[in-house]
């Protein structure tokens, strides 16, 4: 038995933002998941749906739940990351001063991620977008 | 009184099942059944928010009455600090004390006194290192209860230092056996409380912070001798001295009053429920990853907007706030740092056990029917109206397809799929009323008369 849930995110959206986070996070307590794993997803997640808004053109976070993994996947269209190993380099961000001074682009999101994932993909095209899989074992 | 998880309940008499209360509520704790509230008690955690928005007054806080005070020889009453916001600036302290002490009481002590220490020692927790940052103020006994039952991965930054109301009490009962004058048994010692919150805290050990030695023996509500308060401010006996406190530990009943002993520090405090949820979101994704202290208060405002006081709480914060820039005393003579770091040290001031969760129980313990369950609960919320408005008694669409699958609702309950339900029939009827029946005589038709 698996279990989907999708949102997508458009660009600049902060009005929403932290909405997709919290519906993964109250529906994997419903489906009694470990706190642990719901706190990290929740985090992993959070950073995804920042990146959606701040970074791509918009984008779509889809969460897969199985028995033994759950399995997010956050896939966007917009600019790709150019030097991949430089983005996931802590404190490294190309967001503007604008999102900055909303607390943002402090270049934790995809060292945050991946921290917290058990397994973290990424792939980027430029010009097209990037995506991300990340494991979280049950 | 029997020994509750949560205060608040309902007078049946009083409640009209009108609903008000569902969507007020912030963990989804009340249905509305048979007509009447009904209140989830694992799910309540005593915020008072459907004591605050009930138009009806029908929702209460469980209290003591001040008669209970009659059971004991020797009475002490512990007043919280949001009792200075009730009155005028123009009766001191001493004055509103006085008048508490005249009700009947023995002694009088300020729990704002606790409050000192406390925020004193706060200062040597906060580097204890079994702390996750940000460290989470256990003050307000709501907040701690939401945290359990709404972000469980928190209960760990909770601080674990005792409430100022049970270090008061403990060194109460500490100095009174000391004294030898009276029996532990023969003293009865009561929070004036403004919150049902505290109350629970009061009177119900189990839920509880404090041991024996803390013991309180009873909550009375602010609003409860307010009158009988402002009947004797002023005109009672006046005893001076009564009143031992700082200005710090004054402004303990308004937001930010805990936070203001950490100086130096990254704070955030901030008050109502609804605002600590959304706070308590953003800790929790790690956001807010500069934050080293969080203090959280259910109530608007602070203690001084619990659900058992009668001041407006932003009145109650200028008399508060008036009363501690021209309070005199700036500190409390015989409370040195040695003297908290004395009282820190020994131990009295920490509970015990750690702070556990009190997550909701998953739709099923076996993952795939749990899976299952939220395929049918989604199913069943699409086909609802997604107006939330309570007719069901239940907070909205999503919480009424969650109980349908939980076998405590039926889908009918929604007006609206009854509706449906009742329009099908109708044109299924009238279809029946065409079809002609063997032995029936045709219908004469108008026409033919």
């Amino acid at each position: 038995m698996s279990y989907e849930l999708v949102f997508d995110v458009k660009r600049g959206d902060f009005d929403t933002a932290g909405e997709a986070s919290r519906k993964i996070k109250r529906t994997l307590q419903q489906l009694g998941v470990a706190n642990k794993v719901i706190r990290k997803v929740s985090i992993a997640g959070y950073e995804g749906e920042m990146n959606l808004a701040i970074h791509s053109s918009g984008g779509r976070i889809v969460l897969q739940v199985g028995e033994e993994e759950l399995v997010l996947t956050i896939e966007d269209v917009g600019p790709g990351i150019a030097n991949i190993d430089l983005a996931m380099t802590a404190g490294w961000s190309t967001a503007g001063d604008e999102v900055r001074q909303m607390g943002f682009g402090a270049g934790m999101g995809l060292p945050n991620m991946k921290n917290n994932a058990d397994s973290f993909e990424i792939s980027s095209k430029i010009g097209e977008g990037t995506k991300i899989v990340m494991k979280f074992f049950v | 009184m029997e020994k509750l998880l949560h205060s608040v309940y309902l007078d049946e008499e009083k409640c009209l099942g009108c609903t008000t209360c569902l969507r007020s509520c912030p963990t989804g704790a009340i249905r509305v059944r048979g007509g009447k509230a009904t209140i989830n008690e694992s799910k309540c955690i005593d915020c008072g928010e459907c004591i605050r928005i009930c138009p009806h007054h029908a929702k209460l806080a469980k209290t003591d009455p001040l008669s209970k005070k009659d059971n004991y020889q020797y009475t002490v009453a512990m007043v919280a600090p949001a009792i200075i916001g009730q009155f005028k600036p123009k009766y001191s302290i001493s004055q509103i004390l006085s008048a508490v002490k005249a009700l009947g009481f023995d002694e009088v002590v300020e729990v704002a006194y606790g409050a000192e220490i406390v925020g004193q020692a706060l200062k040597y927790e906060y580097h204890a290192k079994r702390y996750p940052r940000p460290l989470i103020s256990s003050a307000c006994p709501a907040v701690v209860k939401l945290i359990q039952v709404r972000f469980p991965e928190l209960t760990d930054n909770i601080c674990r230092l005792k409430s100022p109301m049970a270090i008061t009490a403990r060194l109460i009962r500490k100095r009174i056996r000391e004294e030898g004058i009276h029996k532990n048994s023969d003293v009865g010692v009561f929070f004036i409380t403004p919150c049902a919150a505290k109350a629970t805290m009061v009177n119900n050990p189990a839920a509880s912070e404090y041991d024996k030695y803390d013991l309180i023996d009873g909550a009375i509500a602010i609003k409860d001798i307010y009158s009988d308060i402002a009947r004797l401010i002023g005109k009672c006996p006046h005893q001076e001295g009564l009143h031992n406190t700082t200005p710090e530990s004054c402004t303990w009943a308004l937001s930010g009053g805990e936070s203001d002993y950490l100086k130096n520090k990254n704070v955030l405090h901030v008050d109502g429920i609804q605002n600590v949820i959304n706070v308590l979101e953003e800790i929790e994704c790690g956001k807010l990853d500069t934050i080293e202290f969080f203090e959280g208060l259910a109530c608007i405002g602070g203690c001084v907007g619990g659900c058992l006081t009668v001041e407006n709480n932003y009145v109650a914060k200028m008399y508060i706030q008036d009363r501690a820039k021209t309070m005199k005393q700036t500190s409390i003579i015989h409370m040195s740092d040695e003297y908290v770091r004395s009282v820190y040290n020994s131990g009295m001031m920490h509970i015990k056990e750690r702070i556990l969760p009190r997550s909701p129980e998953p739709l099923d313990q076996d993952i795939n029917r749990a899976i299952e369950k939220m395929k049918q609960i989604e199913i069943l919320e699409s086909k609802l109206p997604g107006l939330d408005c309570g007719s069901c008694g239940a907070p909205g669409c999503r919480a009424l397809a969650e109980d349908i699958v939980a076998g405590k609702a039926k889908e009918i309950d929604c007006v609206f799929v009854l509706k449906d339900r009742v329009r099908d029939l109708s044109v299924l009827t009238n279809e029946l009323l065409q079809v002609e029946h063997p032995t029936e005589k045709p219908l004469i038709k108008k026409e033919e008369i």
